[in-house]
């Protein structure tokens, strides 16, 4: 349920790279020759079986209908046509999945980097009581189950004081449910952020503060003008989880939004596995668009997000 | 000067608290609210239309002789004990492969990563499709090795185990990358003294590698304990618990209560009950591999 379900990455400083022994030159023998032909085959296969299954969606996806299970095997079609993503779009709301997702992944990015950015900041350079406190609340918090405040949040939600229709006491509407808000606002500073952001605020010095605050300059100016920029590289990595969990995440807006107008692109997609039993071709062609926006971020992002993952196991 | 410095401090404070403003609230009212409410609608009959009572621990009893509850821990246990430890297997076996620093390797650290980008709803069109019996590519491929496949989503008997084949499918990779940058930790000097000592490349594994990437051992198997335990996604999107209930999962159960049927206060005594198996697990967990962590 909580808006970052990416592994505890932590920012570690980094790892002395050496090269594993495996790399080492050593005089070829027999033995070296079979040893890097196995490799070879094994990571072959083993890269087959994890993106095969992604061309094969991709390639069924452009075949007519006709061709879908006529030519099942085969992986380059006679006759490639968009025809099942144009269904998508003419036969039902497709593009108002995609652009409910897209409002709900990208607002999530933008306030968990702002709000997740000032209190991490808080946290790692302001001196004040009560920092260990909060701090640990935060940490404890991420390890609730989801599913124990998915009921409760559920009704605080729809029972939200003057929202959508309700009165003083929660009465007459249904709040948040079914509008952005209700996917927005409960994750819009997760705890992962904060702890994320904390780590990041952590390896940069202190003098760059305490230097700008003898000059008399305002604590969230020290924040927005001093470390915030120094703290890009964090911001992205930040900004990439957090865009690929709200994008992907589908429990949790599978009870918030259930108008149709209203859902998101996975809930509309996991609809499309049991209305489309045998239509394969805008199945499947819807899961190559829910999967797109992500697996383009990857592409761009995915040194800095490996990178950043390998710390994690390591502390 | 000191009554600068208090200043200082006390500006510091003021700012620090107005930083934390939102978080803090959103703590206040999305979980800390929400837990306390749990704890009170667990004993109450709500279910959102009409009146409801306290019933005390009566929900909780109910749990207990619930025979669809017992059939989702039995799936939920299934799901688990073949999950965990292939899930385990998996990412260490292809740190290892990967475990090189030359660009070969991180080309297909890349490609093996991929399926972690995909949604869990994604995966499922993708493997609904693999999984055909007739027309999937996977019974296609056992074909061509003479196994007549069965029909996986279709049997119960394999439903389970396909959604297992899946979700191993799409969630190694990230555990791989825990390992991998664990595996840069082993120190160098001790693999080659056990090489020259005439180890074999078993026994190094076992006696220098393993010891020394525990730490991560320990961070892998308490993350694929807690998402076992709340599997859900898969089974929703591919089964819908079927068939014959034998991929209904505790999760899928809790939501189906609270959200199907609107018994909120039975599912919020569920949802406790859920914890408490992920904590004791988590728990025994932290004492079997963490003992062996401190030596």
């Amino acid at each position: 349920m909580s808006a970052v379900t990416a592994g505890p990455v932590r920012t570690g400083p980094a790892l002395a790279t050496r090269p594993a022994p495996v790399s080492e030159k050593r005089p070829l023998t027999a033995r070296s020759v079979v040893g890097k032909v196995v490799w070879t085959v094994a990571v072959v296969l083993i890269s087959v079986t994890t993106v095969l299954p992604l061309v094969w969606t991709l390639s069924t996806s452009l075949k007519p209908e006709g061709e879908i299970l006529s030519s099942y095997l085969q992986v380059v079609p006679d006759n490639p046509t968009l025809a099942n993503y144009v269904a998508l779009f003419t036969d039902g709301p497709f593009g108002r999945y995609l652009a409910n997702s897209a409002v709900i992944a990208l607002g999530g990015v933008a306030t968990n980097l702002f709000f997740g950015g000032l209190a991490g900041y808080a946290l790692a350079k302001l001196r004040f009581r009560g920092r260990g406190v909060v701090f640990s609340l935060f940490l404890g918090s991420m390890m609730v189950p989801g599913i124990i405040t998915m009921v409760p949040t559920f009704l605080v939600l729809r029972r939200f004081p003057l929202v959508g229709g309700n009165d003083l006491f929660g009465e007459g509407g249904a709040g948040f449910i079914n509008s952005y808000g209700a996917v927005l606002i409960p994750f819009a500073a997760g705890p992962f952020a904060v702890f994320f952001m904390r780590q990041f605020f952590q390896a940069l010095p202190d003098e760059l503060g305490d230097a700008a605050r003898i000059d008399g300059a305002s604590e969230f100016r020290i924040f927005w003008n001093i470390y915030l920029p120094l703290a890009r590289a964090g911001l992205a990595v930040l900004g990439v989880l957090t865009f690929q969990a709200g994008w992907n995440s589908f429990l949790w807006p599978l009870i918030a939004l259930n108008d149709p107008e209203m859902l998101t692109v996975q809930v509309g997609l996991a609809g499309y596995v049991n209305e489309y039993q045998t239509q394969y071709g805008p199945l499947l062609a819807g899961t190559i668009l829910a999967s797109l926006p992500v697996l383009l971020v990857f592409v761009v992002a995915q040194r800095y997000i490996i990178e950043n993952f390998a710390h994690s196991g390591t502390k | 000067m000191s009554a600068a410095v208090s200043a200082t401090r006390r500006q510091q404070t003021v700012s620090a608290w107005i930083f934390l403003a939102v978080p803090v609230a959103l703590f206040a009212v999305f979980l800390l609210l929400p837990v306390v409410m749990a704890v009170g609608l667990s004993l109450t009959d709500y279910a959102v239309i009409g009146d409801f009572e306290w019933v005390g621990l009566d929900n909780y009893a109910r749990i207990a002789g619930d025979p669809i509850f017992w059939v989702a821990v039995r799936n939920t246990a299934l799901y688990t004990v073949l999950y965990v430890p292939a899930g385990l297997v998996v990412a260490l076996g292809t740190a290892l492969l990967l475990n090189r620093s030359t660009r070969t390797a991180r080309v297909f650290r890349t490609l093996f990563y991929i399926p972690v980008v995909s949604s869990t709803v994604a995966t499922a069109a993708i493997w609904f499709w693999l999984l055909n019996p007739q027309y999937g590519l996977l019974n296609a491929v056992l074909g061509w090795v003479g196994i007549d496949g069965p029909a996986w989503l279709y049997e119960s008997r394999w439903a389970m185990v396909a959604i297992v084949m899946m979700s191993v499918w799409a969630g190694f990779g990230a555990n791989m990358i825990i390992y991998l940058g664990a595996l840069q930790g082993v120190p160098g000097e001790l693999v080659d003294a056990a090489r020259v000592d005439g180890a074999g490349a078993f026994r190094v594994f076992w006696h220098v590698t393993r010891p020394a990437i525990s730490r991560a051992t320990f961070l892998i198997l308490t993350l694929l304990l807690i998402a076992a335990f709340q599997v859900f996604d898969q089974a929703y999107v591919l089964t819908k618990g079927g068939p014959g209930n034998s991929t209904l999962t505790l999760v899928y159960y809790i939501y189906d209560r609270g959200f199907g049927r609107l018994e909120m206060g039975y599912a919020s005594a569920l949802s406790f009950v859920l914890f408490l198996v992920i904590l004791v697990f988590s728990v025994a967990n932290a004492r079997i591999t963490g003992r062996e962590n401190d030596r």
